[in-house]
């Protein structure tokens, strides 16, 4: 068990294209952490970093407190668990788990126990003599976790690993991911470009965007306070509304030039609210139904009730205190 | 494609068969040749049915072999044909999997050309370089050993290309997970790369050993000492009696027993074979 520091890195691969830039973080021994962004934001790369499969190009990367900038990935005291499992074809699970420890030198009854130990927290003792091909895609994540485990490491790093699962083993691995977690209480790294899963499954959510970090806080913070119009529109789902202010009537002076956000569910149907919308598009969830719509020129989504009667126009109001302000230029948050 | 006509399953049939008649008769005549005397074969017309000399013959050739054409006993010439094809197969096998492992996973001043110079060798395989090639294992004295049977035909980069195309789809996180796992690259070359590579293995030794034990040109042109004789080269000079006709139901009877051990190779490796021709699931 460790803390993680990670102190102005940056990557600038060859080339000169700059991947990731002056990023920052503390992690608390312990701590979860989910590094959140949309698809080519430099995620991977910062967690390779970390992992020592990609050089540092700028700034030091610390595990407990020692630099590993020049530590080769075997001697950082870290285990990862790749997006496609990256098991070994050819081993069983048993030596796909002990691998990792054979060549530590660890003693054998050591590695008996530890791999019997893994076996029974990821029930995948069944499978312990099967090849990974013999397996599903859900227990081959296991499997994957497994090797993690084996290792007992001062942290886990993981880059997506349940983007090439189905939604539903999406849902349930996700819980079991965080139930492991609480218990061995390893610290985590978690790449994902799912804010559903960032959410649900973060201590911290780091938001990162073009390689720098938008936002760093807990899942709440960020989705209550987000700091810029990108952390706005990337975390929640539906996704926050944003629409110039003038397309709000009666607001504060303060707010007159800027973006405003609102959250789809802030939003409700009143006979007298300020809010006009020409309704375009109707979608059912089930629960909910999500109408998305124009207003003053501006895309507008609202999310209410199923059972809440629909016209083509329709006005609405919003929760008093929920919208958010953002800066008409740089799209930092404004209080 | 999935028919069902019975004409057209007939006429597959009927194709296929015809196929196997045109590739079987010549091995066919061969072998009956080759349970006659010399005397049938010189009366004018081809037996087609074996004849009652088989033991015979073989005897004859596994025991003494053709002395008027100077060739050893078969025996002889078969073993150096076996070592010869086993180290041309295993030697290509060795050079091309470690200089593909270097080209593929290593970055090293120079790999680009390192790599240029491997594909040249593609364009000149021993026959073209066959005169300075002959010089070459002249002066170092190779001419009748093993060493100057084989070298020079393990020389070339043929299958590092196939090694490079099959390390290429060994995905880059299965080599991270080793390199995390504490692999340096020897052990990650062997625990990961070999077993990964065994089925690419089997189908290049099958069709290098072939190609080893097929090898004609050169073991003529560089043995001059009938230890030396390889199967192949052996049955050319056998048909090449000087003084009289030559002994046709001798020479057939060492063409069919060259013939069984690559059949034998092909037979034994079939099933690891095919797998590494088709398989692509890494
Ligand atoms: N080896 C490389 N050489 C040059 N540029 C690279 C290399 N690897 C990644 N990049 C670039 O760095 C940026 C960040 O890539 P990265 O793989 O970290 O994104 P990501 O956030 O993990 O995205 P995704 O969600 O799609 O996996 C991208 O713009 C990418 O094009
Ligand atoms: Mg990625």
């Amino acid at each position: 068990m460790a803390s993680i520091t990670l102190d102005k890195v940056g990557k600038i691969y060859a080339g000169g294209t700059r991947a990731v830039g002056d990023v920052s973080i503390d992690i608390a021994d312990g701590e979860f952490i989910v590094l959140v962004g949309p698809s080519g934001c430099g995620k991977s790369t910062l967690l390779r970093m970390v992992a020592g499969l990609e050089a540092i190009s700028e700034g030091t990367v610390r595990i407990g407190n020692r630099v590993v900038n020049d530590i080769e990935p075997a001697d950082r005291d870290i285990a990862m668990v790749f997006q496609n499992y990256a098991l070994y074809p050819h081993m069983s699970v048993r030596q796909n788990l002990a691998y990792g420890l054979k060549n530590r030198r660890t003693p054998r009854a050591e590695i008996e126990r530890r791999v019997a130990q893994a076996a029974a927290i990821l029930q995948i003792g069944p499978f312990l003599d099967r090849k990974p091909r013999a397996l599903s895609g859900g227990q081959r994540q296991r499997v994957a976790m497994g090797r993690a485990i084996v290792r007992e490491p001062a942290a886990f790093l993981f880059d997506e690993p349940l983007s090439n699962l189905d939604a539903k083993l999406r849902v349930t691995m996700r819980l079991e991911i965080k139930e492991l977690q609480r218990r061995l209480r390893t610290t985590s790294i978690y790449v994902t470009h799912d804010q559903l899963e960032a959410m649900t499954l973060a201590d911290r959510l780091v938001v990162l965007n073009a390689g720098r970090i938008e936002q760093i806080g807990t899942p709440l913070e960020v989705y209550r306070k987000p700091a810029s119009t990108f952390v706005a529109g990337f975390i929640g789902s539906p996704a926050m509304n944003l629409i110039s202010s003038r397309a709000v009537p009666h607001l504060p002076a303060a707010a007159q030039a800027g973006t405003i956000g609102i959250r789809p569910e802030d939003l409700s149907v009143a006979p007298d609210g300020p809010l006009e919308m020409e309704v375009l598009a109707v979608e059912e969830l089930g629960a909910q139904r999500l109408v998305h719509g124009q207003t003053g020129g501006e895309r507008l989504t609202v999310a209410m009730p199923s059972d809440a009667p629909l016209s083509d126009t329709l006005r609405l109001t919003y929760r008093p205190g929920s919208l958010h302000l953002f800066h008409p230029e740089t799209g930092r948050r404004i209080d | 494609m999935i028919e069902n006509r019975p004409g057209l399953t007939l006429l597959a049939h009927l194709t296929l068969m015809a196929g196997v008649v045109i590739v079987a008769l010549p091995v066919w005549v061969a072998f009956v040749a080759s349970t006659h005397t010399a005397t049938d074969f010189m009366s004018g017309t081809i037996p087609l049915w074996p004849g009652p000399h088989l033991v015979e013959n073989y005897a004859r050739m596994l025991d003494t072999g053709v002395s008027t054409s100077g060739t050893p006993p078969v025996g002889t010439m078969m073993l150096n044909s076996l070592v010869m094809a086993l180290l041309i197969a295993c030697g290509k096998i060795a050079i091309s999997i470690t200089s593909a492992f270097a080209i593929v996973y290593f970055r090293f001043p120079l790999r680009t050309l390192a790599f240029w110079c491997i594909f040249i060798t593609l364009m000149l395989p021993v026959e073209v370089r066959i005169v300075p090639t002959f010089q070459v294992v002249a002066d170092l004295g190779m001419l009748n050993s093993y060493a100057g049977l084989t070298i020079p035909l393990i020389a070339s980069a043929t299958a590092t290309f196939l090694f490079r195309q099959v390390f290429l789809t060994i995905p880059d996180e299965l080599t991270e997970a080793a390199r995390i796992d504490g692999a340096g690259p020897m052990k990650f070359f062997r625990d990961i790369l070999l077993p990964l590579s065994r089925t690419n293995i089997a189908a290049l030794f099958v069709i290098l050993f072939i190609y080893g034990w097929n090898q004609y040109l050169w073991p003529l042109l560089i043995t001059t000492s009938s230890d030396y004789y390889t199967i192949v080269a052996g049955i050319k000079r056998m048909a090449d009696a000087v003084d009289g006709l030559p002994q046709w139901h001798l020479v057939m009877a060492t063409a069919m027993l060259a013939m069984l051990p690559p059949v034998a190779v092909v037979i034994g490796m079939q099933r690891l074979f095919v797998k590494g021709l088709v398989e692509t699931e890494k």
